[in-house]
């Protein structure tokens, strides 16, 4: 089938700075500032249990936004086969990519200072460590796919499948950890926490949305670029 | 004359059925994947008995890990060569231009792929059963049932990913990139109820295990071959 | 009284990453018609016959064969035969049963029988039981045409099929092709050798960037002049 954008993308008329970009790196440094002088120190935690704002922030937008949007861009792609979608999708995963790498970053500092231990298989770290593995293996696959149709067809077809498999990964791992019993551990109550905590927890959430999207941007106009760049040069094989 | 009596084109089952008997054929024709892997497992399952301290973990409690890992490993082996000799010459042409459906091919692929990695199962669940010490019996036929779902995961998965990887320039790394992350549900399903009802426990608790085998085969059986024509180039 | 054509293509555009291939093919052609396609290089003949094979599907565009669509349902794909530049065999498997494996595909009830038929048919029946890697080029090339013909197909796509073939070979193409167009079906040869194709010819065509530069009746031809028209209409401007 060809796609139905098939003439060249149109990149004429992006000049001028980055204001999104500009934006976000704002209110990410505001959130830290935020964080790290306006907000009360956690009781039993101390200080650490502040890594859980950029932590838990950046694993819900890795799963739910930045996967989510990936598996959907797939999907419309298969079915509209407009090479925007795959743009798209290939955009989403590469910035969700980067989140989950903070997620898997962080999450070992915050528990080897609150458990004392680097890694604990923990049900949620297990998971995103999966979901890393996937994401990697959708970009190796992208690079081993030279010809542009086939690697927009052979990524939607990946992010389709491994959409359909995060469910089985949570599932298997909670299980697993529901029967194996491991030490407790010390979680942070969200129930009862105060409501500066709760106001920082929401905007580090809207700062690093905002990140994503600027970067989600970012990444797409880099994709076009490279498209058109690609049309141009087979035109004038 | 240009009439003629119309043909009847197989069916999509009975199509996936020449196609695997055909699969089937070149393979036992050289013998040399087959082999290969069963020699590669053999050789996982007894080296993986000398990398464990044999009085802290007692043979039997291994064993359950050791065969699913190696079946994993063995298996992506068999899914290697699966469209290989379909890009030789353009015979996959030859599929694609017959009257029958992109997914009879696909299933007809899964098929001979099954009865591969069954074929690796038969000689390396015996093997496991005699190195490791596993008591016989009833439990034997559940570690059969259970190898048998966990066959068909890796296989649906398995097949639509090597028809992917082979047009590419890693074939061999990508395989295995791309199916390890969904190759995890299988294996912890199947170890996990296997390692339980092998130590006699009821059934009961391996019950959510083998749920999520039953339900992964389902899944992605049905989701594979629906998008297994999106890996053609058409 | 109108017959159905074999095949009549309307339309075609093929188009790989944003250029087309194939831009805006059409024609017809009747039982016993053989199109001799003519063409440099890159002119879009190949991705034409896997097109009118049913192994591409069009961005626009449509294929009839005997009146059946050919990318709606798979049953069209039943009449239609490819000869390629690829063998499409299995070189494991032997000869004959490379051949029975597609008369099985195609539904045929004695496909054995079916495949020893075609094998004969290409002279190629000695080596039947020898797996195709251990045959020549040549006689590979005859177990592919061998392949392509055991359903009877009504419409027969060959690209350059003569290539690789010796005398032998040559002439039992050129005798399964008659046989073909003796039996009604349409042929479709694509080829660089013009005296060879015109003499096959009921029509012929010169494509050229996709398109049919020129399309017409063999009868309207002028055989000695035409190899001369040829460079001239695809030689490349600069």
């Amino acid at each position: 089938m060809t796609s139905t954008a098939s003439a060249s993308p149109d990149v004429s008329r992006r000049t001028g700075p980055d204001l999104l970009m500009g934006a976000a790196l704002v209110a990410v440094a505001a959130v830290y500032v935020r964080a790290l002088a306006f907000t009360p120190v956690e009781a039993l935690q101390g200080p650490a249990q502040k890594i859980l704002y950029i932590h838990a922030t950046s694993a819900f937008i890795a799963l739910y936004v930045a996967f989510v949007l990936m598996a959907i861009a797939s999907i419309l792609y298969l079915w509209l086969k407009d090479e925007k979608l795959d743009r798209v999708a290939e955009s989403a995963a590469e910035v969700g990519l980067a989140f989950t790498t903070v997620v898997l970053v962080t999450g070992p500092l915050w528990g080897k200072t609150i458990w004392g231990a680097w890694w604990t298989w923990d049900a949620r770290l297990t998971s995103t460590l999966f979901l890393w593995f996937i994401i990697v293996a959708y970009h190796l696959l992208r690079g081993a796919v030279e010809e542009r149709g086939r690697r927009a067809r052979y990524s939607a077809v990946l992010g389709i499948l491994a959409a359909l498999l995060v469910p089985f990964i949570h599932l298997s791992v909670y299980l697993f950890r529901t029967l194996h019993p491991m030490p407790i551990l010390l979680k942070p109550s969200a129930p009862s926490m105060p409501s500066e905590m709760q106001v920082t927890f929401f905007t580090a959430f809207f700062a690093f949305a905002l990140l994503f999207a600027a970067l989600l941007r970012a990444r797409y106009r880099i994709a076009t670029l490279r498209d058109s760049v690609d049309d141009l040069e087979q035109a004038h094989a | 004359m240009s009439e003629r009596q119309p043909l009847s084109p197989p069916g999509m089952m009975a199509a996936a059925w020449i196609v695997a008997r055909k699969d089937l054929a070149i393979e036992f024709r050289t013998r040399t994947a087959f082999l290969s892997a069963v020699v590669f497992a053999l050789l996982g399952v007894t080296i993986f008995y000398f990398a464990w301290d044999s009085t802290a973990v007692s043979a039997p409690d291994l064993a359950p890990g050791v065969l699913w890992v190696i079946f994993t490993f063995a298996g992506l082996l068999g899914l290697q060569r699966s469209f290989a000799s379909e890009l030789a010459d353009r015979a996959v042409d030859g599929l694609l231009g017959a009257p029958i459906s992109r997914e009879s091919i696909y299933l007809g692929k899964a098929l001979a792929n099954l009865v591969f990695v069954l074929g690796i199962l038969a000689v390396t669940i015996p093997a496991v059963v005699l190195f490791y010490n596993l008591p016989f019996g009833g439990g034997v036929v559940m570690l059969a049932g259970i190898a048998g779902l966990a066959a068909i995961g890796l296989v649906a998965v398995g097949t639509l990913f090597s028809a992917m990887a082979v047009n590419t320039r890693m074939a061999e790394l990508l395989l295995p990139m791309l199916s390890l992350p969904f190759f995890v549900p299988i294996v912890m399903g199947a170890a996990q109820s296997s390692s339980r009802l092998m130590a006699g426990r009821p059934v009961a608790e391996a019950w959510p295990w083998l749920r999520i085998l039953l339900a992964f085969d389902i899944v992605f059986v049905t989701a594979c071959t629906l998008a297994f024509p999106f890996t053609l180039d058409e | 009284m109108v017959t159905t054509p074999v095949v009549r293509a309307e339309g075609l555009v093929r188009a790989f990453g944003g250029r087309r291939v194939v831009d805006d093919v059409g024609f017809t052609l009747h039982a016993r018609d053989c199109l001799a396609l003519f063409g440099p290089n890159g002119a879009g003949k190949t991705t034409l016959l896997r097109l009118l094979a049913g192994l591409l599907t069009p961005g626009q565009g449509t294929v009839l064969i005997n009146g059946v669509s050919l990318t709606t349902g798979t049953s069209a794909r039943a009449q239609v035969g490819l000869v390629s530049h690829a063998s499409m065999l299995y070189g494991t498997l032997t000869a004959h049963e490379n051949v029975a494996f597609t008369a099985r595909l195609h539904g045929l009830p004695d496909p054995a029988a079916a495949a020893l038929t075609a094998l004969t048919t290409m002279r190629v029946h000695d080596r039947a039981d020898t797996p195709v890697r251990a045959l020549s080029r040549g006689l590979q090339q005859r177990v592919s045409i061998a392949r392509a013909i055991v359903h009877e197909p009504a419409l027969l796509l060959c690209d350059e099929p003569y290539t690789g073939l010796d005398e032998t070979g040559a002439a039992a193409l050129t005798a399964a092709l008659a046989e073909r167009r003796e039996a009604g079906a349409a042929l479709v040869v694509v080829t660089h050798n013009l005296p060879e194709g015109l003499a096959l010819a009921t029509h012929t065509a010169i494509m050229r960037r996709g398109r049919f530069a020129r399309f017409e009746a063999r009868d309207a031809v002028d055989a000695s002049a035409y190899p001369a028209q040829y460079r001239e209409l695809t030689a490349v401007h600069e």
